[in-house]
């Protein structure tokens, strides 16, 4: 919280201070009317003077107008510097946040961020309104009647000393035990909702097998024990104000008793014993007070920490002070002597130290144009392998590079411009369809775009939107199938002519016929960019279907990060194991030494130019 | 893999299913919480208090130490009062009076302590039994809704009427009556109190006293557009945020943060221009209700002590106007707290419109009364002439025709939306068929009941389900009784024992929400050891279509085969190997079944299997 109030706080420093210095003149007002009152008392009635009663009256409103008109202004800089605040951290933070690298997001998780940047932003915006606001008054106010006490009479004053802590005390105890009991009171309703959710999303499976009767029992158990829970807490939490009310009168109690005897040997008025009964109860609502605003700031004190920890996190991969790098001259395709678009150099990568490598001292090169295919099972580290590419990971040891330069020393603008991916999860966000294609290049023309959606087989059910680009998308793109999705997702990859085009199992809500057409439309647009002058789109295919890589010009197997196999498909299904039994598992065994008998003896393997002849592509 | 088929059963099931009959309309949408008209107010409290009568010695000692509570709060400003009257100057204190004094007070405050004790004891027990006995109430109303209504509704959106608007009915109706009550008890109890004392200046009080409600009502209303109008922007803040940040890895990949960042600090600045108006203007109301009542309080000590002195416009003692600037400060309380809690039993009304409107919904049928129990099935299956649609005008399965044996192995296959699924839920009677009849060993599966019909099947969707508990449970789930033995043995058949030996808790680990850890295939894998177990006579089974690593594959592979083997079993199948080993391929397309045959005699007869084989599967 401190470390936030210096970071962001010297702006508001001004209203910081003007705040809570004019709420605690409407304090000193607040003490001083049992004071008054007494005086009135005393004074006024004593010597039947009316005027005198009158006089003070008008003291007593003079007060309160002068107290309101300082708390407006105190109320206004708590306005000012919380809301200022808060929007300043916001801001901050989502800009931090934009410049986290991965291995950071991976680090807090998304989930956690966006509760940092809105609640953890918004408890801490709380407290300061309320610091400024009240953090003055209550506890002054406390302390305030006490002293007072104290002043007029020491032996009444004993009293203060005797019942504050002792209602502070039974605040702290209740509160020390119910805390605990209500984070357990929120995980077991967190629990009555997980089994509903599981009831619903399993209505098929529980009916299917008859455990209606189980779920009901399961459900009524949770719902027995956060009754239960809540229940007893209920009784401790229900203590507090009966006590406090307790402790109150019962020193009221004493108040009249000892005043008797002090008022009978003249050492008090009847004004002062009215003044400290008035004290009382001022003291006992304060404490009640200040017990809220101790939960308000402890709250606030774990959310400015969870800020702080965003903050203070520096992004692991940066680009400080690198010089756009020159692209190949387009003219010289096809010769050896052009670097390749794509290689890894003994590249490894781990999540973590001491984590075992996801991606295992790789090496290979893809040269300008070529199409590679990457498979593998689940968690065999395809997708770490492709991150590196547009530099989202890091390579641990060894490097990557993207036309012949090493991805470190790219502006990350610029290689995540040339390197277009499309990921795994097709999302989209809320807009139209054309505020989510020209993510790439936002002066993407209508042409651009439609040839990008052609590409990506996407043309036809956009055509068919009455709005056509400027066709609405809902959050999530919700209103899209997964299919149409996919492609969209394609298709914005496509956008501002990318030179290295990464897929990562982005086709598989694709059927094959749309897949085929779609890795045919993508191998004629890189033959055509180069036939234009420009530069052949090189591409990487990561599926774990064979189909979708078995054309490609080289197949990389992964297990466990490391390459188990190099090679196009023919010689991969001779040579890897892994590889033979990933096929055998898709298409069984004699289906395709059938298929392959039937063109070829099995020993020999179709040229992958023949196969892909065959497909029409 | 086979590209003519889609991902997520459960989903394809469920998108047909929007428009549904009116009865099972739960009324609302989100924005719209219950209707009045069906659930006029006085209804709503009457079946509320149906929730409350089991509860009846809580409801009234609630209600009973409240007012006792209220009172006797209440009558401690007096006895102050009358204590300082005692105690008028220097020799002039009445100690043979005061003691008493003292002595009843004393006793007074711990009644009411004591009272205020029970009754927020009773309210608390009241309400979370109350809470929970809805809750389950409304948990049971879940399992005999028919599938089409939890297919048709939003889960979130029925959860949240079985744990959020219970709770809100729980807080706002039972705690907030009691509120509402203690408030309307010290209103009117503070009156009496201060007429038996003096008129004039209850009079002074009761006039003076709305002004403070009135300044507290005034602000109200002026914050109110403000915090309406920051709640919109903070709304689209969070959309903004929820968005992006939810995507951040999609930002990072396309560099296209700074755009965002535009945005974001677009909606930010506004945020700041509404947030600062409202939050001003909702810091003014305890300042100005504060305020109010110093000037009050000013005013009542002025004319009190006036009277004190002149006994116009009322003879007081110095204790009475003690009594009354106590009340004063009392009086205006209950009001503020009488409105918020009005608005807190507005919405508690409309969540117990929506919890209601979720309790009338139509159940579905029950079974019939003579219905027979299916036992020992021979797994004898066959479709007559079934007509099935979701939504009454779009036909989805028309004339469908099959005739299974018992062991018969059927693999059904054909584009997406075809109706495979479909024949899944209809076989189990998840839905009812429009025309025709299903059989089963010979009767129509409508004349058994429905709890014997589905223990003949054994059911593995792609969607795999396991719920939060162990290992060995998630496996028992059919078979509750299955000692530790079968369940093992039931795993080891189902190639999954393996990997759960090597798990760190074994059988006994524990699996978290969602499956926890598990990979897709081992979770199928789970999910075929529960059915292995029960030993069912037909099997209806939804091959995955990806995101199965290749050796979990193979086996899972390998327990389909072995669960099949002398089963009568529909495959909604995605695998050559399946459709090859089936006794029949059943094609579908557009709700019918267009071919049917072997592997063999369709590839032979060169229609649509064969282009969708060659298509896939030949080069």
């Amino acid at each position: 919280m401190i470390e936030l109030l210096r970071r962001f706080g010297g702006k508001f420093r001004r209203c910081m201070v003007i705040g809570p210095a004019c709420k605690l003149i409407e304090v000193i007002f607040d003490l001083l009317t049992p004071l008054v009152i007494a005086q009135m008392i005393d004074k006024g009635i004593a010597a039947h003077d009316v005027n005198a009663v009158v006089h003070y009256g008008m003291v007593l409103a003079a007060m309160a107008v002068i107290g309101i008109s300082f708390t407006l202004v105190c109320q206004k800089m708590a306005a000012l510097t919380s809301q200022g605040m808060g929007t300043d951290i916001r801001g901050a933070l989502y800009q931090h946040i934009n410049k986290l690298s991965y291995a950071e997001l991976d680090r807090f998780g998304t989930p956690s961020l966006i509760t940092r940047i809105t609640n953890d932003v918004n408890q801490v915006q709380l407290a300061v309104a309320l610091g400024v606001r009240m953090l003055i008054r209550w506890p002054f106010l406390a302390v305030g009647s006490m002293v007072a006490a104290l002043a007029i009479d020491l032996k009444l004053g004993v009293i203060f000393l005797i019942c504050t802590p002792a209602i502070g005390l039974v605040f702290w105890v209740v509160m020390a035990r119910c805390i605990p009991y209500y984070k357990q009171l929120q995980a077991k309703l967190d629990r009555i909702a997980l089994i509903c959710r599981e009831g619903l999303s399993g209505a098929r499976v529980v009916r299917a097998f008859v455990r209606e009767d189980h779920e009901r029992e399961r459900f009524a158990q949770a719902a027995d024990d956060q009754a239960n829970t809540a229940i007893a807490v209920g009784k401790l939490s229900s203590i507090l104000n009966p006590v406090t009310f307790l402790v109150m009168n019962l020193g009221v109690c004493a108040i009249l008793w000892v005043g008797g005897i002090q008022v009978n040997v003249g050492e008090l008025t009847q004004g002062q014993v009215m003044a400290f009964v008035n004290y009382m109860t001022q003291t006992l609502t304060s404490i009640v007070y200040v017990a809220n605003l101790v939960v308000v700031f402890t709250k606030a004190s774990a959310s400015a920490s969870r800020i702080n920890e965003v903050l203070n996190c520096v992004p692991s991969i940066a680009d400080e002070g690198n010089q756009p790098v020159a692209l190949p001259k387009p003219g010289a395709t096809g010769n050896a002597a052009l670097a390749p678009a794509l290689s890894f150099d003994h590249a490894s990568f781990s999540f973590g130290a001491g984590a075992a490598n996801a991606v295992n001292d790789v090496t290979l090169e893809l040269p300008l144009g070529k199409t590679l295919g990457i498979i593998g099972g689940t968690g065999s580290g395809k997708s770490t392998l492709v991150s590196l590419i547009p530099r989202l990971y890091d390579a641990s040891t060894g490097s990557v590079s993207v036309t012949g330069s090493d991805v470190r020393t790219w502006p990350l603008d610029q290689l995540r411009r040339v390197v277009a991916t499309v990921p795994q999860r097709a999302s989209l966000m809320s807009g139209t369809i054309r505020s989510n294609l020209t993510w790439r290049d936002e002066s993407a023309t209508d042409e651009e775009l439609w040839a990008a959606l052609d590409m990506a087989q996407a043309s036809e059910f956009v055509r068919s939107k009455s709005q056509g680009l400027d066709a609405p998308v809902e959050a999530g793109g919700k209103n899209f199938s997964g299919g149409q999705r996919q492609r969209l997702t394609i298709a914005r990859a496509l956008v501002g002519s990318p030179q290295v085009l990464i897929m990562d199992d982005s086709a598989s809500a694709l059927d094959f016929k749309t897949d085929a057409a779609l890795r045919h439309a993508i191998r004629e647009r890189s033959v055509r960019g180069a036939a234009e002058g420009g530069l052949p789109l090189t591409t990487v295919i990561v599926s774990q279907r064979v189909s979708t890589v078995r054309d490609a010009d080289m197949i990389c197997v992964l297990d466990h990060g490391s390459v188990a196999g190099l090679g196009t498909h023919d010689e991969l299904y001779a040579s890897c194991l892994l590889y033979r039994e990933i096929c055998q598992s898709q298409l069984r065994r004699e289906e395709l030494e059938g298929q392959q008998g039937s063109a070829t003896p099995a020993s020999a393997p179709t040229a992958p130019a023949s196969v892909c002849a065959k497909e029409g592509c | 893999m086979n590209p003519y088929t889609s991902s997520g059963s459960v989903a394809t099931m469920t998108a047909n299913v929007s428009g549904n009959d009116k009865l099972n309309d739960l009324g609302d949408g989100p924005r719209q919480p219950g209707d009045p008209e069906r659930y006029p107010v006085g209804a709503v409290t009457r079946r509320l208090m149906g929730y409350v009568r089991p509860h009846r010695i809580s409801f009234t000692a609630s209600f009973v130490s409240a007012a006792i509570s209220v009172i006797l709060q209440l009558y401690t400003p007096i006895l102050i009062g009358e204590g300082i009257d005692l105690i008028v100057a220097a020799g002039q204190v009445d100690f043979d009076a005061l003691l008493p004094l003292v002595t009843k007070l004393a006793i007074v405050v711990v009644g009411a302590a004591a009272f205020q004790w029970l009754q927020g004891y009773c309210v608390n027990r009241l309400s979370y039994e109350t809470v929970r006995d809805m809750r389950v109430e409304a948990s049971d109303k879940l399992s005999r809704m028919p599938l089409s209504f939890i297919d048709s509704h939003a889960h979130g959106d029925l959860m949240s009427r079985v744990v959020n608007d219970v709770d809100q009915v729980g807080d706002g109706l039972l705690q907030g009556f009691t509120q509402l009550f203690t408030g309307v008890i010290t209103i009117v109890g503070t009156l009496a109190f201060m007429l038996s004392i003096n008129l004039t200046m209850t009079l002074v009080v009761v006039l003076v006293t709305p002004l403070s409600i009135f300044a507290a009502g005034a602000i109200a209303k002026l914050s109110n557009k403000s915090f309406t109008a920051q709640q919109r922007i903070q709304g689209q803040l969070g959309g903004h945020i929820e968005e992006y940040v939810g995507e951040q890895k999609l930002v990072d990949t396309f560099a296209c943060g700074p755009n965002a960042q535009q945005r974001f600090d677009a909606l930010n600045a506004e945020l700041y221009t509404v947030g600062e108006r409202a939050q001003f203007m909702g810091s003014l109301s305890n300042p100005g209700t504060r305020f109010i009542n110093n000037i009050i309080y000013a005013v009542v000590a002025v004319i009190g002590c006036v009277g004190v002195i002149t006994g116009v416009p009322a003879a007081l003692t110095v204790g009475g106007v003690q009594i009354f600037l106590s009340y004063a400060n009392q009086y205006t309380k209950p009001f503020n707290e009488v409105t918020n809690v009005i608005t807190q039993i507005q919405t508690a009304y409309a969540s117990a419109r929506r919890m209601f409107a979720l309790l009338d919904a139509r159940e579905q049928e029950p079974d019939a009364t003579d219905a027979a129990e299916l036992a020992a099935p021979k797994g004898e299956v066959a479709f007559e002439h079934v007509d099935f649609s979701y939504v009454p005008d779009r036909k989805l399965l028309q004339d469908i025709c099959i005739e299974a044996k018992p062991g018969m192995r059927f693999a059904l296959v054909g584009p997406t939306g075809c109706g495979k699924t479909t024949l899944i839920n209809l076989l189990l009677r998840f839905y009812d068929i429009d025309a025709g009849r299903i059989m089963v060993d010979g009767r129509s599966s409508r004349d058994y009941t429905r709890a014997s019909l589905r223990r003949a099947f054994g059911m593995v969707l792609q969607d795999t389900w396991l719920f939060e508990g162990t290992v060995a449970e998630n496996i028992a789930y059919g078979c509750p009784d299955a000692t530790r033995e079968q369940v093992i043995e039931a795993a080891k058949r189902a190639h999954a024992h393996k990997f759960i030996v090597q798990l760190p808790g074994g059988y006994d680990t524990v699996i978290g929400e969602d499956g926890g850890t598990f990979s897709q295939g081992q979770k199928q894998l789970l999910c075929i050891a529960r059915v292995m177990l029960t030993d069912p006579a037909i099997l209806l089974l939804d091959e995955a279509t990806s995101s199965i690593d290749t050796r979990t594959e193979l086996q899972v592979q390998a327990a389909f085969d072995e669960l099949m083997a002398g089963r009568t079993s529909f495959v909604v199948a995605h695998r050559l190997s399946t459709i090859r080993n089936a006794d029949c391929i059943l094609v579908m397309r557009d709700g019918q079944i267009i071919e049917r045959g072997t592997h063999d005699e369709l590839l032979v007869a060169g229609g649509f299997y064969a282009e969708l084989y060659r298509s896939q599967f030949a080069q």
